[in-house]
């Protein structure tokens, strides 16, 4: 990752008192080796930081230092991957394969002697993979309870594993959709996006979700009657994944593309590469014509062009502004991620440094909606809830303070609704009952997870730091009991919007 | 501390009392009524409900050998050439009355690749296929009519609903939603919702909600007061019985747990069961509206002829739409039976669809709202031919 132009003086700068930093920001000869690049040195807030562009504020943890702070922790090792673990998915276990094999034995298994053996090897299975989900929804919540900097690296994990949405259409993978994040997903946050891009693409568990697996060349060696292309994939990588449903792509695009992907796919054991359910013959995408022999290099290439594509660079420059900033943002903002889109070849740790120093980054008033999960993660940091208090041994604890929770809010755990992955506008998340959701939550769910709640006061403050409007100090101190004054600073829209 | 005044919240918050005015359910000239009476209730059997063990033909020659272990467990106690499942028989005096009824050998026009969520999208979308667009059919159904009043439509339950989504106003809600909240913890979320519209308008409306519905419970006596707990579907259907008594014209829920793999003659009669309960409960709810409703139970296709080899069966095609209501003439088996001899099955193996069911529904709409043909084949369920009327609406 290359930093776009900050270095060690900005952090010098931003330990500045905002005074000086103001005085700081006219001063010419200083300024003007990053001037184009970074003209918002002032915009810097560490409290407008944390909340905007990580998952809150804490008691316990300081509010990021500087945006150059922030960019390192992104190159610095993973402390969060490593001290709440998930499995890669490779290493995820039960895999497929194991499930598979144990549910087969228990199905040929029946009515025959060894049933009973196969049916309890099955459920312990079983047993093991749920375990292995909940302790992968309860390390996500942690990492971003406990993430330093301000949590940037959980939100940038979020947002792209969001815009590479899987979702698990059998029992047999449930557990498998955090590790697939993990996987391929969290590693490249701050990489290029054609990396992230071709890790997704050619995941078994997008694969699965977009019906690759099933695809076969009606002109390859292995088709057979009945087969045919499935366009789900190659549909989506040009609708959502890349160009966007605005660019410049048509039928004939996603058809083409249709057939070069196909001999891709996934089987038990992983990714597979079937060359001879590859359609033969040369195709075209978005202009550039690709090889005609069947190789998984020739998907490779035909995915690093859509990740360099100018029309990818002004679709995900969007998307970003529009998730960290405002439904609405401001073109100046969408304009310079593109242009560092387009200058680094998509290297997600300069656009995200762009972002960070634009200065409509951090003027714009809070207008986004923490979606549920967001919520519920900022409001655990927020408590300084610790971590060991996040118990993957109880599921029925669990399911009702946290999952059934999350379900009322409208955002179910790795249940997104459709490719498109969760919905981005405020009004989509306050409706009557999602509102019903968060409050309820807000009144009930500190109680439940924290043996003593702390002053309400002391609380507001620290939820909110200087941004602490009046009316929610006063209902701090106005409500009947610790939980309800709690409930309300949680509840209020200035907790909820970022 | 400027303009807040701890007393005067605590009076009942007479400075926050614009939020309460602009709380929907506190302004009844806010809503026009819908143009009509009669009601619909659509409701997604999500999973692929099995039609033909549902409505057991078991006048068809090849049925027996087709199921050789599901049609264990009950006897033909119904109409003739087609029996209803025994989970069904609570049904059986709704049946008797003309008030419950089923259209067999019915699809939406999906085809081969038999996923349950392509499947339900074009179902809920009402559209030949897939990537025709984003709304459902019952929220370009509310879009034709102008001038429809807010409470209109609801979809019940935590889940979207597609069927409903769309330009169209449509309210939200879910019985199971929760908000325990004291009188001072509302008028708390009053003042630091103020001056945020759509937060304010969001928890005002929730809070109208919930106590206008633990008013209900409180009225509707000791029947639904027990200790037991109420079944979630039970609990939508109770909801959605409500909301109908009043303003509300069209609801949609869904009901999960039909996708039957294997030891089907137990979890299809659990799910059967719950629509029963499901539609008794509409029934009772409903009082003397449920003479001018017309329920739908659609599913997303049917599943195989044959029993696999694990007691199941697999998705398939062709399958039926259950139908209730004193609005509709049940107690028939509507359709054009295809058979079920090999060369009659879809691709040797699956029930043949032999009409489309949204011509159903759109001749239950023709019927029930009046709605001209052309604006159900033109924009309900745009390249639709509705055919002839199937004579459902009483």
């Amino acid at each position: 990752m290359r930093l776009a132009g900050a270095g060690g003086a900005d952090r010098a700068e931003n330990r500045r008192p905002p005074l000086m930093a103001l005085t700081c920001a006219g001063d010419r000869p200083y300024i003007a080796a990053n001037a184009s690049r970074e003209p918002d040195r002032v915009a810097f807030d560490p409290t407008r930081a944390a909340i905007r562009f990580g998952t809150g504020l804490s008691p316990r943890l300081p509010a990021p230092d500087s945006t150059a702070a922030m960019l390192a922790e992104l190159l610095a090792p993973d402390e969060m991957a490593r001290r709440h673990p998930i499995p890669a998915f490779a290493a995820a276990r039960p895999g497929l394969a194991e499930w598979r094999a144990a549910q087969r034995a228990f199905r040929q298994g029946r009515g025959k002697p060894g049933e009973a053996a196969a049916r309890g090897a099955y459920d312990a299975l079983r047993r093991d993979a749920a375990a292995l989900g909940r302790r992968g929804f309860m390390a996500s919540l942690a990492r971003g309870i406990e993430a330093p900097q301000g949590g940037l690296r959980e939100r940038l994990s979020w947002f792209w594993a969001d815009h590479f949405t899987v979702r698990s259409r059998q029992p047999a993978t449930r557990h498998l959709v955090t590790p697939y994040v993990e996987e391929a997903i969290r590693p490249h946050v701050s990489g290029r996006f054609e990396t992230m891009l071709i890790a997704v693409t050619t995941h078994p568990m997008m694969l699965g979700y977009l019906d690759q697996s099933g695809s076969v060349g009606p002109g390859s060696k292995a088709a057979q009657p009945g087969d045919g292309l499935n366009e789900n994939l190659a549909r989506e990588l040009l609708e959502l994944h890349t160009v966007g449903v605005g660019g410049p792509y048509a039928q004939a695009d996603v058809r083409e593309l249709a057939e070069l992907l196909t001999g891709l796919g996934a089987g038990p054991r992983g990714m597979r590469y079937r060359r001879d359910r590859a359609e033969p013959g040369a195709e075209t995408v978005l202009g550039t014509r690709f090889d005609a022999a069947p190789r998984l290099g020739t998907i490779h290439d035909a995915l690093r062009m859509l990740a360099r594509h100018p029309a990818t660079a002004a679709h995900l420059a969007r998307k970003i502004a529009v998730h960290f900033v405002a439904d609405d943002p401001d073109p100046a903002l969408v304009a310079a991620l593109e242009a560092a889109w387009r200058d680094s070849d998509g290297d997600l740790g300069v656009v995200t440094g762009a972002l960070l120093a634009h200065p409509a980054a951090w003027s714009s008033a809070p207008g986004k909606v923490k979606p549920p999960f967001d919520f519920v993660v900022s409001g655990l940091r927020a408590l300084g809830l610790p971590s060991a208090a996040l118990r993957a041994d109880r599921p029925r604890w669990m399911n009702r303070v946290l999952r059934a929770p999350l379900e009322r809010m409208g955002q179910g755990w790795e249940q997104p609704p459709g490719p498109d992955g969760w919905p981005e506008t405020a009004a989509a998340w306050i409706t009557p009952p999602g509102m019903a959701g968060r409050i309820d939550w807000a009144m009930t769910a500190p109680e439940a997870l924290m043996d003593r709640l702390p002053d309400p006061r002391d609380f507001a403050r620290a939820a909110l730091g200087e941004t602490l409007p009046e009316p929610v100090a006063f209902a701090a101190r106005a409500a009947e009991s610790r939980a309800e004054a709690i409930g309300v600073v949680l509840s209020a829209p200035a907790f909820q919007r970022r | 501390m400027t303009g807040i005044d701890r007393r005067g919240v605590l009076r009942g918050g007479l400075a926050l009392g614009c939020s309460a005015a602009a709380s929907p359910l506190m302004t009844p000239v806010a809503f026009a009524r819908a143009p009509w009476d009669n009601r619909l209730v659509v409701i997604v059997l999500r999973g692929a409900m099995d039609g033909i063990d549902a409505i057991r033909p078991v006048g068809d020659p090849a049925y027996a050998a087709l199921r050789p272990t599901l049609l264990r467990g009950g006897a033909a106690t119904g109409p003739g050439f087609f029996a209803l499942h025994p989970a069904l028989d609570r049904l059986g005096p709704m049946w008797a009355r003309g008030e419950f009824g089923a259209v067999h050998a019915v699809s939406t026009p999906y085809r081969d690749k038999r996923s349950h969520f392509d499947g339900q999208d074009i179902l809920e979308a009402g559209l030949p296929g897939l990537g025709g667009g984003t709304d459902g059919w019952l929220n370009r159904m509310l879009q034709a009519v102008p001038g429809l009043g807010g409470e209109t439509a609801y979809a019940v339950g935590r889940e979207r609903m597609l069927i409903l989504s769309g330009t169209a106003t449509v309210q939200r809600w879910s019985p199971e939603a929760r908000m325990r909240l004291t009188p001072q913890g509302r008028r708390l979320l009053e003042l630091v919702t103020h001056d945020d519209p759509l937060f304010r308008d969001a928890t005002a409306r929730a809070a109208d909600l919930v106590e206008v519905l633990a008013r209900e419970t409180e009225t509707d006596g000791p029947a639904m007061q027990g200790a037991r707990r109420v079944d979630d579907h039970v609990q939508l259907a109770q909801f959605a019985a409500a909301r109908l008594r009043g303003d509300t014209r069209i609801a949609s829920f869904s009901i999960n747990g039909w996708d039957t793999h294997d030891r089907q003659a137990a979890d299809l009669s659990k799910a059967l069961e719950r629509l029963a309960d499901t539609l008794l409960a509409l029934e009772s709810g409903l009082g003397a509206a449920w003479g001018k409703t017309a329920v739908l139970c659609v599913t997303e296709f049917g599943r195989t002829a044959r029993e696999n080899g694990t007691g199941g069966t697999d998705h398939g095609t062709g399958g039926a739409m259950l139908f209730a209501g004193g609005a509709l003439r049940g107690g028939r088996v509507l359709g054009d039976w295809p058979g079920l001899s090999e060369a009659d099955l879809y691709d040797r193996r699956d029930l043949m669809p032999t009409r489309d069911v949204r011509a159903h529904a759109g001749w239950v709409m023709r019927g029930l709202f009046g709605l001209e043909r052309g604006v159900i084949e033109g924009s309900v369920f745009p390249g639709l031919d509705m055919g002839g009327d199937p004579g459902l609406v009483a």
